[in-house]
């Protein structure tokens, strides 16, 4: 794994719980990426006009634009084909997972989840696309 | 001439006929060209037509009444250019129903009836069994005149065995039987019977021309020499210079045109001939100038014979018996034995297929119905055997009759005379027949009033009055009438004078049955079945060309269908008839366990060919089952369904509250799955809210537990306090959910209630939110109008309601300088309370909304407030539990107003 590289990495966090937010923040600055959050899916998107994070961690069920909606307008654009996506929402079946993917995530992680996990993945994902 | 030698010719010339029908039949079973398939055979087979009448009596009458003989002979060619359309039609018809006889064609176009088929076959014998007695006499006269009258054909006082005539009769009782019921399957075509026919046809003709040209050239010297001597004798020069007009009346002359352009496909013999043994429809073709051309030929020299024997006899002997006297004065031995045989060929065709058509009839129309009726015929194991059986004692009782009707009447009477009684009791059938055939709206009625009408009237004048006149009962009603009553007279029934007896009979029972069956069909109704035979008679091209078409749907079990077809067709002729079904249908059999409709009318025709349409369809329908109602069903139906209207009103009621019964479950079912979504909808967000909070708290504690070197006393200080408001979370979560159940179980439950003033639980709320306001820095107002009202209610749920609305108000009203205000006021019988923030409000669109499950709105600045979702649902529930109702509207500069109104108790 090559840290050097991923230092550089920026990853978008979008929930719209706080507290989670916090946690998340605090363990991907940990790793040694650069966080930006949003609370909203609306507020993602405008941040995305001038931030441009490689990874977006999305929860799904937000006021206003859904994790999914959010996506599927991202994916819309080209100039988001190299944005990777991973999905962190308390929608835990099957069925959730399989329209998460539909919608071009890279991943797709259900709450609550582990830390490491989600690091590691996180990792992964930046490292070999 | 002795009577040994008459004898051994007569045999001699049975013998050469049983070999025709012999060979004839033994190439057809070894499938060699079927030589009766043939136009030529076909037409000389008609001839049948021509009897001994024509044989000796067509001279007789010539030598009577001049040319009037011709008539009977000119009816047929006149009407044989209408057979293209008539015969050809009858015969395709019954090719496709498989008819056996008239009385078969007649039963079947008027619904398959059973009654009208005895009726017909009833007047066959009736009509038919003196047409044949005058045959057997016309034998017995042959071998009396050959033998000088040492074997007088008619000894009144001699019966049987001590009378030549009886041994005559059981000769032909013989050869009939075996010529017409050898064939063990009763389906199949006579060819033989038709071959023997054909050439007794061939027989009486080449005969008649041998005794014209033995008479002409041998006792005359040719035609010139016989005609110049007739013309010097004043009363034969009469014979042929007067015209027909004067020996009989014009009406007699169109008469015997008309009886005898219908008997000639209407006697049993006839229909017999042209049309049930029919092999090919062309062949009516030939039949249409080939048949005229015989009848001539065979008149040419009826006249020469006639002005020959009466010169040559005088008024010394009966005209009938020139043809053998004549020969006989000649000295020919040969010539004789010639006419004798031709004679004998004329009387025995007609004999033969007559007593098979009867027989035929009689056993398929009388007896079997009988059987069925007497459930009879299912005990016996051999039914085709027992067909056969009453077959040939059918031919046996027919011949009989004709003997003794010989002894007892038909010797007065001379051949011409017997021959047209039958003629006129053939064209009875000719409205139910011809016009059946053309017209659908003929119906069964209508068919049997007119044969039964014209039946009466042919009987009353002409048999009965002939057997009265014979001497075997009172002869009175000849001349004063039946019962006295003038116009009863059988010669001049309505006072009609003038006329011969057979014109006079034919014209009042011809008349009453066209008009009768005219008259009752057009005012009755029709049974399906009926409807649907006369569709297939009338259109009979359309069935033949497409596939059958039957409205009746009938079922059967197939195991009964094969088991009755099989007794009558035997197990060989099944199968086949089987094979062709498959082959024809593209079906298979095997597998099959009940019967539909065309395969039951497939074997009922060719059960049909066995015992007739009437009596098949009577075995078919007592296996199977049908759904078609005949008129009077659907009329009994009808008056039952009247009956049943005054239960109407009582069945609407009953009906209308079913219907609401039916909506009200409908209903029902439809809340019972809305609240199954609900309910799975609830715990889907009820796992979502709980999954939110324990996220945090999982993730947050891992990383104090992971990383507590690297956190500041701050930053772990934070975290913990995230840990418990998360866990307060949870906590609420739960509480609520459990609230919600709680409602919920109680919704099939009275509340427990007491009264409870409104006012006391705001003043406790209102102290005890005291910190929370004074913390969030906002203004609380509260105004009571209404101090002294109470509520029914339960207590603690209304006070949750209360902390709800304004815990909700002070999480929503302005964040810098919150105020609410809450007011109680009455109108009329409703308490309301109205809690007011000063904050954003509630969207129009979202007003609804929120008092659902799990409906939170977001601030924009603050985002998430922190409520399960559940709040204002639960408020809404405990409201509508008090009978009450919830509202939200904005207020005035901004902010909700939440209103409750609960109905006072006094």
């Amino acid at each position: 794994m090559n840290s050097t590289n991923l230092n550089e990495k920026k990853v978008m966090i979008v929930d719209d719980e706080p507290n989670i937010i916090i946690a998340l923040e605090f363990l991907l600055q940990r790793a040694g990426f650069v966080v930006t959050k949003a609370d909203s899916g609306i507020k993602a998107l405008e941040l995305l006009e001038t931030e441009h994070p490689d990874l977006l961690i999305l929860d799904v069920m937000m006021p206003g634009l859904t994790g999914f909606e959010v996506a599927a307008r991202l994916r819309n654009q080209s100039r988001f084909e190299h944005l990777h996506i991973v999905f962190l929402t308390a929608k835990g079946t099957e069925r959730d997972k399989a329209a998460g993917y539909a919608t071009g995530a890279d991943y797709y992680i259900v709450k609550p989840f582990d830390n490491d996990l989600l690091v590691s993945t996180v990792k992964e994902i930046l490292t070999y696309g | 001439m002795e009577i040994s030698t008459v004898v051994f010719w007569a045999i001699l010339y049975i013998a050469i006929l049983f070999f025709t029908a012999w060979w004839i039949e033994r190439r057809s079973g070894r499938q060699q060209k079927n030589l009766v398939n043939n136009p030529y055979i076909y037409s000389l087979s008609l001839a049948v037509y021509c009897t001994a009448w024509t044989y000796f009596g067509s001279v007789g009458r010539a030598s009577n009444t001049g040319m009037s003989f011709l008539a009977v002979y000119l009816g047929p060619t006149l009407m044989a250019p209408l057979w293209f359309f008539i015969l050809r039609k009858m015969v395709l018809i019954s090719k496709h129903q498989r008819i056996t006889s008239i009385a078969d064609f007649i039963s079947s176009r008027f619904g398959k009836s059973t009654s009208l088929a005895a009726i017909v076959t009833l007047m066959c014998v009736a009509g038919i069994v003196p047409y044949i007695s005058i045959q057997l006499k016309a034998i017995a006269f042959g071998v009396d005149i050959l033998t000088d009258k040492k074997y007088p054909y008619f000894k009144s006082n001699a019966y049987f065995v001590w009378d030549a005539t009886f041994w005559i009769t059981a000769a032909m009782i013989l050869f009939t039987v075996l010529f017409g019921t050898r064939k063990i399957d009763p389906n199949e075509k006579h060819n033989g019977l038709v071959a023997a026919v054909a050439f007794e046809s061939l027989v009486k003709l080449v005969a008649f021309w041998g005794i014209g040209v033995f008479v002409v050239y041998g006792m005359f010297d040719g035609p010139g020499d016989l005609f110049e001597r007739a013309a010097q004798q004043n009363d034969i020069l009469q014979l042929f210079t007067q015209s027909v007009v004067k020996n009989t009346s014009v009406m007699s002359w169109n008469m015997l045109l008309l009886l005898s352009a219908f008997a000639f496909l209407l006697l049993p013999r006839q229909f017999y001939i042209s049309v049930v043994e029919n092999n090919d429809v062309q062949h009516v073709n030939t039949a249409m100038w080939l048949l005229p051309l015989y009848l001539l030929l065979i008149n040419i020299f009826v006249f020469p014979i006639a002005i020959a024997g009466k010169m040559h006899f005088g008024a010394d002997i009966a005209s009938d018996s020139y043809v053998l006297s004549l020969p006989m004065a000649g000295q020919s031995h040969v010539i004789s034995l010639v006419a004798f045989i031709g004679g004998f060929a004329a009387a025995s065709g007609m004999i033969i297929v007559s007593s098979i058509a009867l027989s035929i009839m009689i056993s398929n129309h009388l007896i079997v119905p009988l059987m069925i009726q007497a459930k009879w015929l299912g005990m016996k194991p051999d039914r085709l055997g027992l067909l056969l059986n009453i077959r040939r004692w059918s031919i046996v009782s027919v011949m009989l009759m004709a003997y003794l009707y010989l002894k007892g009447v038909g010797s007065s009477y001379d051949l011409v005379s017997v021959g047209l009684i039958s003629f006129t009791a053939a064209a009875q059938f000719a409205p139910a027949t011809f016009i059946g055939m053309y017209w659908k709206g003929a119906t069964k009625s209508g068919a049997i009033a007119g044969l039964l009408a014209g039946a009466l009237i042919w009987a009353y004048c002409l048999p009965l009055t002939s057997m009265a006149e014979a001497g075997l009962f009172d002869a009175s009603f000849i001349e004063h009438g039946a019962f006295g009553v003038h116009w009863l007279k059988p010669r001049a029934l309505f006072g009609l004078e003038g006329m011969d007896p057979v014109s006079h009979a034919a014209w009042w029972s011809l008349l009453f049955n066209f008009s009768l069956f005219g008259a009752v069909s057009a005012f009755s109704q029709p049974s399906a079945l009926t409807l649907m035979q006369a569709d297939l008679f009338v259109n009979i091209h359309k069935y033949t060309s497409g596939a059958d078409f039957d409205p009746v749907k009938r079922t059967a079990r197939i195991d009964d269908l094969l088991h009755m077809v099989r007794r009558f067709l035997g197990e060989k002729r099944l199968l086949e008839v089987l094979n062709l079904y498959e082959a024809q249908n593209n079906k298979t059999l095997k597998d099959l366990k009940i019967a539909e409709a065309d395969l039951i009318n497939y074997l009922e025709t060719h059960l049909a060919g066995a015992i007739g349409a009437a009596s098949a369809r009577l075995m078919t329908d007592s296996i199977s089952k049908e759904e078609t109602l005949t008129f009077e069903e659907v009329m009994l139906v009808m008056e039952q369904t009247q009956e049943a209207l005054r239960y109407s009103r009582e069945l609407e009621l009953k009906s209308v509250a079913l219907e609401q019964v039916s909506r009200s479950l409908q209903d029902a079912n439809d809340q019972l799955k809305a609240l199954d979504r609900l309910k799975a909808n609830f715990i889907a967000n009820v796992t979502h809210e709980l999954r939110t909070p324990v996220t945090s708290i999982k993730s947050l504690s891992k990383i104090m537990l992971d990383y507590r070197d690297e956190l500041s006393e701050e930053k772990m200080a934070s975290y913990l306090a995230i840990l418990v408001s998360e866990s307060d979370r949870i906590g609420r979560l739960i509480n609520q959910v459990l609230d919600i159940e709680k409602l919920n179980a109680e919704d099939n439950q009275p509340l427990s209630t007491e009264p409870v003033a409104i006012h006391e639980l705001i003043e406790q709320l209102v102290l005890g939110m005291e910190p929370i306001f004074k913390e969030k820095n906002i203004q609380c107002s509260y105004q009571n109008d209404a101090i002294s009202a109470q509520i029914l209610g339960h207590r603690d749920r209304i006070m949750q309601v209360l902390v709800n609305l304004v815990s909700n108000a002070t999480k929503f009203c302005n964040p810098e300088k919150g105020t609410i205000h809450i007011g109680v006021f009455q109108r009329d019988t409703q308490l309301n309370i109205q809690v007011v923030d000063n904050g954003r409000g509630i969207p129009d669109n979202a007003k609804d909304m929120i008092f659902g499950q799990f409906a939170q709105l977001n601030h924009p600045k603050l985002g998430k407030p922190d409520g399960t979702g559940l709040g204002l649902y639960i408020t809404k529930q405990i409201i509508q539990q008090h009978n009450g109702k919830i509202t939200v509207q904005d207020a005035k500069g901004g902010g909700a107003v939440f209103t409750v109104e609960l109905p006072i108790n006094i």
